[in-house]
C-alpha cells in the first residue's frame, strides 16, 4: 500500500485464449465408431477466455467478476498454471498459492497432522518450513487434540478450518482465491477476511473470484469484469460492480422482448437528471438529483400514485418516497406521462446505488414496479464512509 | 535468495519471516517471469529440476499411497508379500510340478520367484501410473504441481513393494544356496535399470492417455497379462528356442522374442539371482542386447515425457 509508484508487475497476460473442446464420446468404442468426419460432429469447441491481455502489479487485490460461465474461474486457473492457454502467454513471478478449493488433497484416511504435511507440501512448503509453522497452523485452526484423528471423522467446519489454516501459512506473494471464502460459519468467515486484510497490508497480491459484489468492494483495489471470456471492464471496484450489473442487465435485456404496455398502469423507465436537467449517472455528494419516472397507462385512471426507492447494491433501502407521502395528487393518467421527483440534496455516501420505481392506480386497483431501473454513482466524500454522508468535525 | 531461482514459484526456498512490503517488491522485481504458454509451464533449469525440487512432496505422496492402502487392515504391510507368495505357489505347483515346467529348470523356485518379482514391479509401476492422474483428479484440478509427481509417486510406491519382495527373494536364494558368484550378481543393476526406464516411460504415457480415454486402464490389464506370458518367467528361454526348432520356424522369431525389454530384464535378473543357469539358458550377447534396450528405453522415456507435457495442459478440464 506504500510506495505506489514502485510496484513491479507480478502477473502479465498476453493475448491469452483458452478453448475447450468438449467431446460427447468418451470410450474407445465411440471414438472408433465416430472416427474421422463423424468425429467432428461429436466435438464442440467453445472459447472460455478470449484474447485477454492485462497486467497486475504486486500488492494489488484484484476481484474477478462476471456471470456464471464468463470465464473468470478459467482465467484464475490460467494464472495459477493449472491449465495452459491455447494461445498467448501467461507470465508470473513470486511464490504462488492457489486456494481454488479448501482441502484439495486431503486424504480422508490420514490424520489431520499427516494431511497438514501433505497439503502444505503440495502448496510448496519444505518439511522444515512446515515443522516450524505447525504450531501456528494448529493454533489458527483451533482443531486441538483432533489433529491426530483421521480427517474423515472431522465435521465439515473443522475440515475447512484446518485447510484454510494451512493455506494462509504458506507465505505466498500471490494468492489465488476462488470463492472459497463463502464457507464456514460467520466467525470463521471474519477470520478469513481479517487474514486477507492482513495479507493486503503485507503487500501480497491477491486475485479473487467472487459472486459477491460487496465482498469485492470491501476487499479489492481493482475490479475486472468478464463477459463471454472477454474483459469488458477493468478499473475501480465501485465502477466494476456497476459494469457487472450492466452485463447482467444486458443479458436480461437480450432475453426479454421489447417492453410493451401490458398492465393498466406501468412504469416504463427511470431517468436521472442533474441540476441543469441533463441526464446523469454520476453525481457529487450533496448534489440535487431529479428522478424522472416514465409511466404509461392502458386506459384512463382517475387517481394514481407513483414512488421510488434507492437501494445499495446489497439491496438495503437508503431512501424512498412517493406522491402519497408527499401529499400530492396527480392528474388523471391516459397515456405516457413523466413524473419528476427532485431530491434537493443527496446525502448519500460515495458508492453505487440503484433506483426502483413503482406506480399504482388508486381508483382502479393495479400496480407495477420497475426494479433496479437505473444505477448511479455518488462521487467523493473523503471525510466519511458509509451509506450516508454528513459533515463530521472534531469538537475542540 | 537468488532472483533467478525457478523453484521460488512454489515457495521451496524463501525466508520464514514476513517480508516488509518494499523488501517484497524489490525481491519480486528482481525475479524473472516464468512463462506458461500452450506447451505448459516452462521454468529455468527445466522440468527435471522442477521435479527434483519437489522430492519432499514426492516422498509424502508415496507414503500417503502406502499408508492409505493398508490402513485399517490387520495384516497391513504383510499383504505386500502375501499376494505375490500365493501367486508364486500357484505357478510353482500347477506349472512347475503338474505341468512339469520345473523339470528342465534346476532350482525352479528361485528361477520363478526372481522373474515374478521383477515382472510384479513392472506391472505395479504401469498400473499405478496409469490410474494416477485420474485418481488424483481433485488435486490436478485445483493445485499446480508438476503433474509428473503423481505417476512418479505411484511408481515410488511400487518400488517400495518391490524392495520388500526383493528381500524375500534374497533370503530364499541364500537359504536354497542358489545365488551365483558376486560378480554375476551385478547383472541386477542393468536389468533393474531397463525395467525402470520402460516402466516410467510407459507409465507416463498411459497416465496421460488415460485422462482422455478411460479404456486405457482396462486395455493395460489385457496387455499386461500378455506381457507376462511373453517373458520367460514361468518357463525358460531354452524351451522357447527348442519349441521353435521343433516346428522349423525361422530364427528371427526368436530374435523378436528376445528383443522384448521385459524379457531382457527378466533374463538379467535370472543371471543375478539364479546361480544354476548356464550360458545355454540365455541368448548370446545378453549384455549388448541390454545396452540397446536401455538406449531405446531412454529415448522412449524422453518421448513419453514430451507427450505427457504436451497433454498435461488440458488435464484440468478433461478430468
Amino acid at each position: 500500500m506504500t510506495d505506489v509508484d514502485n510496484r513491479p508487475d507480478i502477473v502479465r497476460l498476453n493475448g491469452v485464449v483458452k478453448e475447450f473442446r468438449v467431446r460427447k464420446d468418451n470410450s474407445l468404442k465411440d471414438r472408433i465408431v465416430h472416427f474421422g468426419k463423424l468425429g467432428q460432429e461429436h466435438r464442440t469447441a467453445f472459447t472460455a477466455v478470449d484474447d485477454v491481455t492485462l497486467t497486475i502489479e504486486a500488492g494489488t487485490t484484484v476481484g474477478l467478476l462476471g456471470a456464471n460461465g464468463s470465464g473468470k474461474s478459467t482465467l484464475l486457473k490460467l494464472i495459477g498454471g493449472i491449465v495452459s492457454p491455447t494461445r498467448g502467454t501467461v507470465q508470473t513471478r513470486g511464490r504462488m498459492a492457489a486456494l481454488l478449493e479448501l482441502g484439495a488433497g486431503f486424504h480422508p484416511d490420514l490424520s489431520g497432522r499427516e494431511n497438514v504435511y501433505l497439503n502444505a507440501s503440495l502448496l510448496g512448503l519444505s518439511r522444515q518450513q512446515i515443522e516450524a509453522r505447525f504450531d501456528d497452523i494448529l493454533a489458527f485452526s483451533g482443531i486441538g487434540d483432533f489433529i491426530e484423528t483421521a480427517v474423515k471423522f472431522y465435521s465439515s467446519g473443522m475440515y475447512v478450518r484446518l485447510a484454510f489454516a494451512v493455506a494462509v501459512h504458506t507465505d505466498p506473494d500471490i494468492l489465488l482465491v476462488d470463492e472459497v471464502l463463502a464457507v464456514g460459519d460467520e466467525a470463521f468467515q471474519r477470520k478469513c477476511m481479517d487474514r486477507i486484510a492482513q495479507f493486503r497490508k503485507e503487500g501480497r497480491t491477491i486475485i479473487l473470484v467472487s459472486h459477491s459484489a460487496n465482498q469485492v468492494q470491501e476487499l479489492c483495489d481493482r475490479g475486472i469484469v468478464l463477459s463471454h471470456g472477454e474483459v469488458v471492464f477493468d478499473g475501480d471496484t465501485n465502477e466494476a460492480v456497476g459494469a457487472l450489473r450492466n452485463v447482467l442487465d444486458g443479458r436480461r435485456a437480450d432475453e426479454a422482448a421489447p417492453e410493451e404496455t401490458r398492465h393498466p398502469i406501468q412504469v416504463k423507465s427511470i431517468e436521472l437528471l442533474d441540476k441543469t436537467g441533463e441526464p446523469t449517472k454520476e453525481i457529487d455528494v450533496d448534489d440535487p438529483l431529479t428522478i424522472r419516472i416514465n409511466v404509461d397507462g392502458l386506459h384512463r385512471i382517475e387517481r394514481w400514485e407513483v414512488g421510488f426507492s434507492i437501494d445499495t447494491p446489497l439491496g438495503h433501502m437508503v431512501l424512498a418516497s412517493n406522491t402519497e407521502m408527499l401529499g400530492v395528487t396527480l392528474d388523471p393518467i391516459d397515456g405516457p406521462r413523466a413524473v419528476d421527483l427532485t431530491i434537493a440534496s443527496v446525502h448519500l455516501g460515495a458508492g453505487q446505488y440503484y433506483v426502483n420505481a413503482n406506480a399504482a392506480g388508486v381508483s382502479e386497483h393495479s400496480s407495477h414496479g420497475l426494479s433496479q431501473g437505473i444505477m448511479f454513482t455518488v462521487r467523493g466524500g473523503d471525510s466519511s464512509v458509509g451509506s450516508v454522508s454528513a459533515d463530521v468535525v472534531v469538537a475542540s | 535468495m537468488t532472483g533467478a531461482d525457478p523453484l521460488a514459484r512454489n515457495g521451496i526456498h524463501g525466508s520464514m519471516r514476513t517480508l516488509d512490503t518494499t523488501e517484497r517488491f524489490a525481491r519480486i522485481a528482481a525475479e524473472p517471469f516464468s512463462t506458461i504458454d500452450s506447451r505448459g509451464l516452462r521454468v529455468r533449469g527445466g522440468k527435471i529440476r522442477e521435479i527434483i525440487s519437489r522430492r519432499q512432496l514426492l516422498s509424502l505422496l508415496v507414503r500417503r499411497d502406502l499408508q492409505a492402502r493398508y490402513r485399517d487392515s490387520v495384516l497391513g504391510f504383510l499383504w505386500t508379500v502375501i499376494r505375490p507368495l500365493i501367486q508364486f505357489l500357484m505357478y510353482y505347483l500347477v506349472l512347475g510340478q503338474f505341468l512339469r515346467a520345473a523339470q528342465g529348470v534346476p532350482d525352479f523356485a528361485i528361477y520363478l520367484f526372481s522373474g515374478l518379482t521383477l515382472f510384479g514391479f513392472f506391472s505395479d509401476m504401469v498400473f499405478g501410473a496409469t490410474g494416477s492422474i485420474v485418481g488424483n483428479a481433485g488435486l490436478v484440478k485445483k493445485i499446480y504441481v508438476p503433474r509428473e509427481v503423481f505417476p512418479l509417486a505411484s511408481i515410488g510406491a511400487a518400488g517400495f513393494m518391490f524392495l520388500v519382495q526383493l528381500l524375500v527373494l534374497l533370503i530364499a536364494a541364500i537359504a536354497f544356496g542358489a545365488l551365483p558368484g558376486p560378480v554375476q550378481m551385478l547383472w541386477f543393476f542393468p536389468s533393474l535399470f531397463v525395467v525402470i526406464v520402460y516402466g516410467v516411460a510407459i507409465g507416463l504415457l498411459l497416465a496421460a492417455l488415460n485422462v482422455y480415454l478411460r479404456d486405457i486402464q482396462y486395455l493395460t490389464e489385457v496387455v499386461m497379462m500378455l506381457a507376462m506370458w511373453a517373458s520367460p518367467i514361468v518357463y525358460s528361454w531354452s524351451m522357447v528356442r527348442s519349441a521353435l526348432e521343433r516346428y522349423h520356424l525361422p530364427t528371427w522369431i526368436l530374435e523378436v522374442y528376445a528383443a522384448n525389454p521385459l524379457t531382457i530384464g527378466v533374463l538379467g535378473f535370472h543371471r543375478a539371482f539364479w546361480g544354476a543357469g548356464t550360458d545355454a539358458d540365455y541368448p548370446a550377447h545378453l549384455g549388448m542386447r541390454m545396452l540397446i534396450a536401455a538406449v531405446v528405453g531412454v529415448v522412449l522415456l524422453w518421448f513419453a515425457h514430451r507427450v505427457f507435457n504436451r497433454m498435461q495442459g488440458n488435464f484440468a478440464q478433461e478430468l
